[in-house]
């Protein structure tokens, strides 16, 4: 097992970031740090930018214009600012993966694909593997779907198998694009108590993006807000608020708290149509909200 | 016969083993292609006078190229129409230009699999060594790009290379296959046995060596049948590949059935 970073050891930066894609700006001079061992949610709503951030963080869009650096230690630092330049430690759990019923995978192989998947040659039984595959998958709970074919999981059930697929090569950070899509209530809140259980245990950093933080603030040791390509980051009290918000989304908004819940909204002088359409909230009266 | 079933059960591994990875892909659609457009190759090598196989080869590789070059984030069908469309124009003048064409043509359509001579056995062999041993080589990348599609590999070095050479496989595996099984039935032979196979067992490799027993089962019944009834190898091995899957899928439902039942009770 490579050495688990200590905890609060930085495992991301991301520095002055800038992207253009077809001539818009994307994301405007975006900067956080993600910890070791720390929850970090990647909250906006859609369009924000989040999947173009979790792309360069990745190593697959160049920034314009500042830097990413992903590592888990001294010695381990590599940068991840170009597409030939990459970060090896990154677990990454995609957005939407819809798996074929027929494919003759079960979840055991998927994890050990994570192990090795990359590799050439063909895979010869090993004990050790099989073990570190089994402790993983009851490390997210999935150990007795062990044996399912991939095709039959429900959603929640597939998320913790993609979940000990990105984590079994032991990364020192985990992206997660968007995991809590498409998931009932019940799956979703599993699948928050999981991420949260293992980035105390094993020491991974997590970075989560959602449009929707509520399901995330029990557990959120750091948020990065996004919107309209600008980000602001810290605790969730420092960074959801009234006056950090309206600034991100540049205009006014509006911060509830209902209850245990979080709700942005755009203020009396908020957004028009055209406005919404770049990914800002929707005024009052039309926002949809979730019951817990 | 004996070297007709030795260059046959060859092919047979090989469309077993490429056909595999072609349907877990969902690239059947390739498949049924490359084929077809080695038909034109063969039919411009018949107007040149050049070996046919030469002419499969070059034609099945360079509709490889082209499709793994016209095709965009993993979505290779619009490609994949356009180069089959080119090739069949292609091979159609190449036939009107050529004078002795209707037996030629249609042991290329439906395969000629008795008339295989001892020449084509020594390149068949290197072609199946060559094929089997790159699938060992590419089999997990493969396999985890079926699974997660671009995500499998998130900051993306090996893609286009990975799908390109898998295509330039599934052009040698045709460039065997389609002097024995022909144009039109290489397809039955490299989709039926794998979409059998992954209803019989739900283990990745085991289904791979499967998807080859299945398809040395067609081919070896199909050659004797068509040896004992003297009706073209490609209508059984046609109509075999087709019930190899049919069968495959009644049993998997089947067992479906009774595990569900097990469940309940």
């Amino acid at each position: 097992m490579p050495p688990v970073p200590a905890r609060g050891a930085q495992v991301l930066s991301v520095e002055g970031v800038h992207v253009w894609l077809s001539g818009r700006e994307v994301l405007h001079d975006v900067g956080f740090e993600v910890r070791a061992g720390e929850f970090t949610g990647l909250i906006g709503p859609n369009g924000a930018g989040k999947t173009t951030l979790l792309r360069v963080i990745l190593g697959l869009e160049p920034p314009a214009q500042g830097r990413v650096i992903v590592g888990g230690g001294p010695g381990a630092t590599s940068e991840g600012a170009g597409p030939g330049r990459t970060a090896e430690r990154v677990g990454y759990v995609p957005q939407k993966v819809v798996v074929d019923p027929d494919l003759p995978l079960r979840a055991r192989d998927l994890v050990s694909l994570g192990l090795d998947g990359h590799r050439l040659g063909i895979p010869l039984r090993n004990r050790g593997r099989r073990q570190k595959v089994d402790a993983m998958l009851e490390a997210v709970d999935a150990g007795r779907l062990a044996d399912a074919r991939i095709g039959t999981l429900s959603g929640g059930e597939l998320q913790r198998v993609l979940i000990a697929h990105a984590l079994v090569s032991d990364p020192a950070l985990l992206l997660l694009d968007e995991p809590l899509a498409n998931l009932d209530l019940r799956s979703e809140h599993e699948v928050v108590a999981l991420l949260a259980r293992l980035t105390g245990e094993r020491g991974v950093a997590v970075l989560l993006s959602a449009h929707d933080m509520n399901p995330l603030l029990p557990v959120m040791d750091r948020i990065v807000y996004l919107a309209a390509g600008r980000a602001a980051s810290g605790g969730t009290d420092e960074v959801v608020r009234e006056e950090v918000l309206s600034e991100l989304y540049g205009h006014q908004v509006d911060v509830l708290h209902v209850r245990d819940r979080i709700l942005v909204v755009a203020g009396p002088h908020g957004p028009r149509e055209a406005d919404q359409a770049a990914g800002l909230p929707e005024p009052p009266g039309r926002t949809r909200s979730r019951g817990v | 016969m004996v070297d007709t079933l030795w260059v046959a059960t060859l092919v047979a591994m090989v469309a077993g083993a490429v056909g595999f990875f072609t349907v877990l892909r969902g690239s059947t659609f390739v498949a049924h292609a490359l084929p077809q457009t080695a038909f034109a190759g063969a039919a411009g090598a018949a107007l040149l006078g050049a070996d046919p196989l030469l002419g499969i080869g070059t034609f099945a590789v360079a509709s490889a190229l082209g499709v793994g070059w016209l095709s965009r984030r993993g979505r290779s069908d619009v490609a994949t129409a356009l180069v089959l469309v080119l090739m069949l124009g292609l091979g159609g003048l190449f036939l009107a230009l050529s004078a002795q064409y209707s037996s030629q043509v249609y042991s290329l359509l439906f395969g000629e699999v008795l008339g295989v001579s001892t020449t084509q056995l020594g390149p068949t062999a290197g072609l199946t060594a060559g094929s089997l041993v790159a699938l060992a080589l590419l089999g997990r990348p493969l396999l985890l790009e079926a699974v997660l599609g671009a995500a499998a590999d998130p900051r993306g070095r090996h893609r286009r290379w990975l799908e390109g050479a898998f295509l330039v496989l599934v052009a040698v595996a045709t460039t065997m296959s389609v002097p024995v099984v022909g144009a039109l039935l290489m397809f039955s032979l490299m989709v039926g046995p794998p979409a059998a196979a992954r209803h019989l067992t739900d283990r990745p490799w085991r289904a791979l060596l499967l998807s080859m027993g299945l398809a040395l089962a067609t081919v070896w019944a199909s050659v004797a049948a068509a040896y004992l009834s003297n009706w073209p190898v490609g209508f059984y091995v046609g109509v075999l590949g087709a019930g190899v899957y049919g069968t495959g899928r009644l049993w998997a439902a089947r067992r479906r059935r009774r595990r569900g039942a097990h469940l309940a009770g």
